[in-house]
């Protein structure tokens, strides 16, 4: 009984002494990759502040200063750190503004996975049966197209049901809709896993006792012990969403290039890489590839973290 | 008689990030050829990392800080690696708790048998063989040649502990170390193994050292014991006077808890020593609070009625009805429970007594027959508020502490659930108060509302399982083996508790267990189940003195006499 009353831990001390937390302070490759990840992902959400041009501001572009390359190189202006590209857009700004898009539909895409994933995943375990069949079978035949693939079919029919006028305008949530959809069976068989665990856990049957509804189970019990291995999903699920978003505008089926996102920057670049102008499509590439090799790696340390049999 | 293993002094320390856990402090041990040593202690005493420090097998990142274990004559802690290897599994041999992990399930029990005697011993091909038979024979294994060709799965729990045991002989040890060789075994079993380490102790003159947490296995098999707790030996003797006549409080206390079959007591006296003191907590008059307060429903005639209750489940599912497999958990059981009393289900595992009570609560739904909760049929028409009131006036405690409680809620809304859903208080304070009062009287302490379970050792969990059934005002409380998962001590003090809670509230229990002296403290009437039916209702002590079912007969002849332990003053 004794513990009960020992002096209480400050809440800095409680939070340093949380297992994850210390196994994050113990582990370089995870804090590199976390610092890397935010200060890209910050850098990107106050671009309005850090980026030195606004490339969606006609005004501040002019076609005389297009195709600069970037400053060390012969003919480079120091205002253009990285160059510019064919229409005259600083690369640094907009690289800036394009990964505050992608990051955001990355995000977006994640959370409307991870909703829908983990609603269908927990109420298939929970309630078992046909229903369990019927969600599942779903999952397993989404799960054998391509995900790309069915992106850009759900993308294709979304942009064809918008009249053509505001096709550019809700570009940016069609993309986010195609890759929700197509994430949503990773989500639901995690999901559905870790309920069967947890359903027979016997604080669910106490729950059943005290003649809660299924629904208040399963919402207040079963989906907050379900969220550890969610959350790992999550974290390498953003990386891929992010890849997805890029794909898709590479190929252009995703954001116009009026408002480029990462994606869109590099497939603008390609066109011209022959022509030697390799920094419009290098750097965006190569921010995309250190921002989602980032999310990897942390998502690869949550998973050991929160693995008890790796502690 | 000549000292086969002396431990003196032995300290061992595990480093962790949050200090060094000392797992055995200063302890001195020794063992003699053609003795048994009993190691007893609870969890967490320390008396398996003796075991693993002696074979050399701790685990990391525990270490020896100091002491000697000398092993006829040679300092085991001098050699190296390779020479500890001659030693393992060859002069010191090991038998394990579970006899489902310790055997490999890809080998036939031959081959790995042969495997540990070439290993072991010169004998080869023909030579291996022959002596694998010798060894399951003199385990008790008939048919052996047959045998040696069956893998692990082919074999009962018990049978395997046989083939470990044979195992553990093949290199003609001098000592052997079982740790906790029966807990993972059924009772009937459990008396022939230790039957069996003993005679053969006996016969080839081995020292003998059983792990264990059981003073039942002590008192049946051990000729010394050594009681260890919190990492100390705090008494060593014959086990005849340190049970019959302990000296140190913590043995004392120790054996105060240990339920006895042959009579019936009060309480479990002094059994203060290891919780320490709960009675510091305010208890509160309970009769008078509102949780003694029976609600508007008025309860009356049998509490529980079971009519012709038939369950089973499907094994394996088919298209087609006679392809399935199915098992008759529960088959045609009756009995009633009368208001007030407690009633008890015992069983093996696998009888039905679990199933039994899920139906009662609600949780399964019965093939056919009836449950009646104060005359209510609960499976009727579940949406009607008279079911509703039937299940509140129903409430269970589980049997493991750490999976029955919501690890991401704070215990003050654990225990508030029912109180908040049935909306059974006018206010969030008033809600508080009654959580607050309920903690205190279930001896955690009010402070406890604002933790997490996983701040709580398995006896407090339980006692928060307790305090959650009794928030919605229940009138009958099954107990579902509520105290097999924890250590004796702490049952001693849950099982007190839930006996004055009865008291106090008058609730009616129904009290499931396989440990028949705990139904004995306990019950004022028993069932016995055996494969989904019962054998026989009886009043307890007429139970105890004079079981009528064959069954009943063989289960009382095999508890473990507690003949040597000292009679508590009640």
């Amino acid at each position: 009984m004794n513990h009960l009353d020992e002096n209480p831990m400050t809440r800095w001390k409680r939070f340093k002494d949380n297992d994850i937390v210390w196994s994050f302070l113990s582990s370089p490759g995870a804090m590199i990759a976390a610092v890397v990840a935010s200060v890209m992902i910050l850098a990107c959400i106050f671009a309005p502040m850090i980026a030195p041009f606004d490339p969606f501001d006609p005004a501040q572009i002019s076609l005389w200063d297009g195709k600069l390359p970037p400053t060390w190189v012969d003919g480079g202006q120091s205002r253009y750190p990285l160059g510019t590209d064919n229409q005259g857009r600083d690369m640094f700004s907009t690289i800036l503004y394009g990964g505050r898009l992608s990051i955001l539909v990355g995000l977006a895409a994640v959370c409307l996975g991870m909703v829908l994933g983990v609603t269908l995943g927990v109420i298939a375990g929970y309630l078992g049966g046909v229903t369990d069949a019927v969600i599942m079978r779903l999952a397993d035949v989404q799960l054998t197209i391509p995900g790309i693939l069915l992106a850009i079919l759900i993308n294709g029919i979304g942009r064809a049901a918008l009249p053509y006028e505001l096709r550019d305008e809700f570009a940016i949530y069609v993309v986010i809709l195609a890759i929700g959809l197509t994430d949503w069976p990773q989500f639901a068989r995690v999901a559905r896993g870790a309920t069967l665990v947890e359903t027979n856990k016997e604080y669910v049957q106490a729950a059943r006792i005290i003649g809660l509804p299924s629904w208040l189970i399963m919402f207040r019990h079963i989906v907050p012990n379900t969220l550890r291995p969610i959350l790992v999903i999550a974290t390498i699920g953003l990386a891929l969403a992010i890849i997805s978003e890029a794909t898709l505008s590479f190929l252009g089926q995703g954001i116009p290039p009026t408002t480029p996102s990462l994606g869109t920057l590099i497939r603008v670049g390609n066109d011209y890489l022959f022509s030697g102008l390799w920094w419009i499509t290098l750097f965006p590439a190569v921010a995309l590839i250190v921002l989602v090799f980032s999310v990897n790696l942390l998502g690869d340390w949550l998973r050991d973290a929160l693995n008890p049999k790796l502690r | 008689m000549s000292m086969l293993l002396e431990i003196d002094e032995l300290d061992i320390a595990f480093p962790t990030r949050r200090g060094t856990v000392h797992a055995a402090k200063a302890v001195s041990l020794s063992v003699s050829a053609g003795e048994v040593l009993g190691l007893v202690g609870e969890s967490g005493a320390g008396k398996s990392t003796i075991g693993n420090a002696i074979i050399d097998l701790l685990e990391v990142p525990g270490r020896i800080t100091s002491g000697s274990i000398r092993f006829m004559g040679e300092e085991l802690r001098d050699f190296d690696a390779d020479q500890m290897r001659g030693v393992r599994g060859k002069r010191i041999g090991m038998i394990f708790q579970d006899p489902q992990t310790s055997l490999n399930p890809l080998m036939t029990i031959g081959a790995q048998l042969v495997e540990t005697i070439e290993k072991a011993t010169t004998l080869r091909g023909r030579g291996a063989d022959n002596h694998a038979v010798a060894l399951l024979e003199q385990v008790g294994i008939t048919e052996a040649v047959a045998r040696l060709r069956a893998y692990p799965h082919q074999f009962s729990g018990g049978m395997r502990q046989r083939v470990v045991i044979a195992l553990a002989l093949a290199g003609e040890p001098d000592l052997i170390i079982a740790d906790e060789p029966t807990t993972a075994l059924d009772v009937s079993i459990q008396a022939q193994i230790l039957d069996l380490i003993k005679s053969l102790c006996r016969e080839r003159n081995l020292g003998v050292i059983i792990v264990t947490h059981d003073i039942g296995v002590i008192a049946n098999i051990a000729d010394r014991v050594a009681v260890m707790y919190r990492g100390e030996i705090v008494e060593t003797g014959v086990v005849a006077q340190v049970l019959g006549a302990p000296k140190h409080a913590y043995t004392q206390s120790l054996i105060a808890a240990v339920p006895r079959a042959d009579i019936k007591l009060n309480r479990f006296t002094s059994v203060d020593y290891i919780e320490g003191n709960t009675a510091s907590f305010r208890r509160i008059d309970i009769q008078n609070h509102w949780l003694g307060k029976s609600q508007q429903h008025d309860h009356t005639g049998v509490a529980i009625d079971v009519d012709h209750l038939n369950l089973s489940f499907v094994l394996q599912k088919a298209v087609f009805k006679r392809n399935r497999r199915m098992l008759q958990a529960v088959s045609d059981v009756n009995f009633t429970v009368q208001q007030g009393e407690t009633f008890g289900l015992v069983g093996e595992s696998g009888s039905g007594k679990s199933t039994v009570a899920r139906l009662i609560a609600g949780l399964y739904k019965p093939d056919s027959g009836q449950v009646h909760v104060f005359g209510q049929d609960i499976n009727q028409n579940r949406k009607a508020p008279e079911s509703s009131a039937a299940r509140q006036a129903l409430q269970m405690i589980f049997q493991d502490p750490y999976s029955s409680l919501n690890a991401r809620m704070r215990v003050l809304d654990i225990v508030a659930e029912p109180i908040r859903f049935y909306r059974l208080t006018k206010s969030e304070q008033e809600t508080r108060a009654i959580v607050s009062d309920l903690l205190e009287h279930v001896g955690l302490g009010a402070a406890a509302a604002l933790k997490y379970p996983h701040e709580f050792s398995g006896g407090q969990r339980q006692r928060i399982s307790i305090a959650r059934a009794l928030a919605s005002r229940p009138r009958i409380l099954i107990c579902d083996e509520p105290t097999s998962a924890l250590d004796v001590s702490v049952q001693a003090t849950i099982l007190n508790l839930l006996k004055d809670l009865q008291q106090e509230l008058g609730l009616t229990m129904l009290f499931i267990s396989h440990d028949l002296p705990v139904i004995r403290q306990m019950c004022d009437r028993v069932a016995i189940m055996r494969h989904g039916e019962i054998c026989e209702v009886a009043e307890i002590d007429t139970f105890f003195d004079s079981p009528q079912h064959k069954y009943s007969k063989h289960l009382l002849d095999l508890m473990p006499s507690m003949n040597l332990l000292s009679t508590p003053t009640d």
